[in-house]
């Protein structure tokens, strides 16, 4: 099975998030980036059934020069072989339409990915692959078998999950608890500096959003606190002041 | 032009952030035609006109009784088309999420979810959308004729307006490789309050120190008419179910009222909770970072203040 894992180069979970250039460009000093955390899992899971049923994966990721120790942390992880696209990922449809196109071109039958970014969290991008390889699409997904052609799924749905089946080729975003993220050893991290990392131009595609600028929530007043043997005046509080009882 | 909305249901009744996509969709300028598929009570899709649907379209054929994402994405683009709508509104959820990606593609609409206020059309038309795990925003320009628009909770006020929708049966032809993906069961809780639907949110982390303690976390969030969430730690050890994770890795949810009790406030625990209204911080710790965060906070051990705190509650009613 040919197995295709697409990452997202994200600031860390941590990371405090600033605008500059009058709130139209994220700020990227004193950022660390990361492989998004739902596609680790994408990761993870895609290196288990590597192991497990002998397939390849490659990992794709729409970016930058930049992005590159990220690929190739992925690399470290487990992953075959690299290719980035070598364009900014303008929104969800531009990034889609760049996987789509090297999905079919290297016929892989499994696409991997988060359940969303966690830098814009739309959660699209599994959708419009799907959508543009005319193959299912199934998303969030917290567990992942595959048994010759057909694959069983866990989606999760609020308030539970739903069991899911579908054959191969198809598109899943992944979330936990798919697999445990995989951390990088020593002999991962030295033959991933020579794994093959393809760089490849990016496809042109109109995107049908602009950006018109960036809003940092308003800072929280302080916080009032309440002795614990007066509960009594937090629902006071709670039904007067703050009116949401 | 008609604005499209597809609600969902959820144990027979219409999903409240279904009924906030109709509100939405009322408030941009209507008329508003809806759209509900599978099995739904013909009166809760009448009663969307109370919100204020017009019409509301009932794909009623059993094989939709199953939240398909392939063929729901084919019967909204196909309804769009036969409306004659630009603009598809629906509830980011996990199922609405994924089918609005698949809408898009399939007609080329621009799309943007997250989204949590109106739009702003005083030049072009600009939404404002949750970004960064609700760290930050982005107003952003859907230049395309064509839209889909899913929007978070308390994006849009419920206003009452309307009376009655007239609802028609809709059928359109569904082609069999839209159903190549089946549902074969679903495990689900019910009779209970859905996190990304709740008003108020009682969530307990790692302090409750262990699942045996629950019943403190679910008597409160019964008074309270609420939900119950938890820490990343506690579905991780299998306290709580995984659907209750609250966070940057699990369910964002912006209820009126959060009240976290034994939780640390991780940067990644907040980032599931900072678009809430108000958030109570019960923890035994005074310099945990929760506080920060907080509106309202009571330092004291959980097993005290919850059992007082729920008598509290109980005697205002
Ligand atoms: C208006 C606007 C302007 C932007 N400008 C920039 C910019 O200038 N520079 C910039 O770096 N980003 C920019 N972005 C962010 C970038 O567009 C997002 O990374 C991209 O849209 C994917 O995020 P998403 O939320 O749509 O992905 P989702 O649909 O939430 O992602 C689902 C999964 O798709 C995969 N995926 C996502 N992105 C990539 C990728 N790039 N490569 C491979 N796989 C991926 C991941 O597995 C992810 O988990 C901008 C976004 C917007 C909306
Ligand atoms: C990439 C990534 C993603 C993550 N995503 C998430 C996520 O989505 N959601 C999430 O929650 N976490 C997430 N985490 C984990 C997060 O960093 C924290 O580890 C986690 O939130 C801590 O959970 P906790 O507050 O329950 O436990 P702890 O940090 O152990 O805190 C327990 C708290 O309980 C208090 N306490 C103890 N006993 C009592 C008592 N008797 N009464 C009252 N208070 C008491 C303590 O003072 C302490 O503040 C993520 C981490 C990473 C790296």
């Amino acid at each position: 099975m040919k197995i295709l894992v697409c990452i997202s180069h994200v600031p860390d979970t941590t990371s405090k998030i600033n605008f500059t250039e009058n709130n139209t460009k994220f700020d990227p000093s004193g950022v660390q980036f990361i492989i998004g955390p739902y596609d680790d899992y994408a990761l993870a899971r895609a290196i288990e059934l590597k192991e497990s049923t002998g397939s390849t994966v490659t990992v794709i990721n729409v970016g930058t020069a930049e992005t590159e120790p990220t690929i190739r942390k992925a690399l470290a992880i487990g992953a075959d072989d690299a290719i980035r696209v070598n364009a900014d990922p303008v929104d969800s449809f531009f990034v889609a339409a760049q996987i789509a196109e090297h999905a079919k071109a290297g016929g892989y039958d499994l696409i991997l990915m988060g359940r969303e970014s966690i830098d814009y969290n739309s959660g699209a991008v599994h959708g419009i692959v799907g959508e543009m390889l005319g193959i299912p699409s199934v998303s969030p997904v917290m567990k992942l078998e595959v048994d010759g052609t057909k694959v069983k799924m866990a989606r999760e749905i609020e308030g539970g999950k739903e069991y899911v089946e579908a054959n191969l080729p198809l598109v899943a975003g992944c979330q936990e608890p798919i697999a445990e993220w995989k951390i990088p050893n020593m002999r991962g991290i030295m033959s991933a500096k020579t794994k093959p990392l393809k760089v490849v131009d990016a496809k042109a595609v109109d995107s049908g959003i602009k950006l018109q600028k960036f809003e940092l929530p308003p800072p929280k007043g302080a916080v009032k606190m309440i002795s614990a043997d007066n509960v009594g005046e937090l629902v006071t509080l709670l039904k007067n002041e703050a009116k949401v009882l | 032009m008609a604005i499209l909305v597809f609600v969902e249901a959820a144990e027979g009744k219409i999903k409240g952030n279904s009924l906030e996509a109709v509100a939405y969709a009322k408030a941009m300028g209507g008329p508003v035609t809806a759209i509900a598929l599978g099995a739904v009570d013909k009166a809760e899709l009448e009663a969307l006109g109370k919100y204020g649907a017009e019409k509301v379209l009932h794909a009623k054929d059993a094989k939709l009784d199953q939240g398909i994402i392939q063929a729901y994405a084919s019967v909204l683009s196909k309804a769009l088309e036969d409306e004659k709508a630009d603009i598809l509104v629906l509830a980011n959820s996990s199922l609405g999420t994924p089918v609005a990606a698949r809408v898009a593609a399939k007609t080329g609409a621009a799309l943007a979810s997250n989204v949590v206020d109106l739009p702003n059309t005083a030049s072009g038309f600009v939404v404002k959308k949750s970004i960064y795990t609700g760290k930050a925003f982005a107003h952003i320009e859907l230049k395309s004729q064509k839209k889909v628009i899913a929007i978070r909770k308390n994006a849009a006020e419920l206003k009452e307006v309307g009376g009655t929708a007239t609802v028609t049966d809709y059928n359109p032809s569904l082609s069999d490789a839209d159903f190549v993906t089946k549902i074969t069961s679903t495990e689900k809780a019910t009779g209970e309050i859905l996190l990304p639907e709740a008003n108020i949110v009682v969530s307990g982390g790692r302090g409750m120190k262990g699942p045996e303690h629950w019943g403190l976390i679910e008597d409160l969030a019964k008074t309270l008419h609420a939900a119950t969430g938890c820490s990343k730690p506690v579905s991780d050890m299998g306290w709580r179910p995984h659907h209750e994770h609250v966070g940057q890795t699990g369910v964002k949810v912006s209820p009126q009222l959060y009240v976290a009790v034994g939780i640390s406030g991780a940067i990644q625990h907040l980032a599931g909770v900072n678009s809430s209204k108000c958030i109570v911080v019960i923890n035994k710790d005074a310099d945990a970072p929760f506080f920060k965060a907080a509106d309202y906070g009571i330092v004291g051990d959980a097993f005290d203040v919850l059992p007082k705190l729920n008598e509290a509650l109980k005697g205002a009613k």
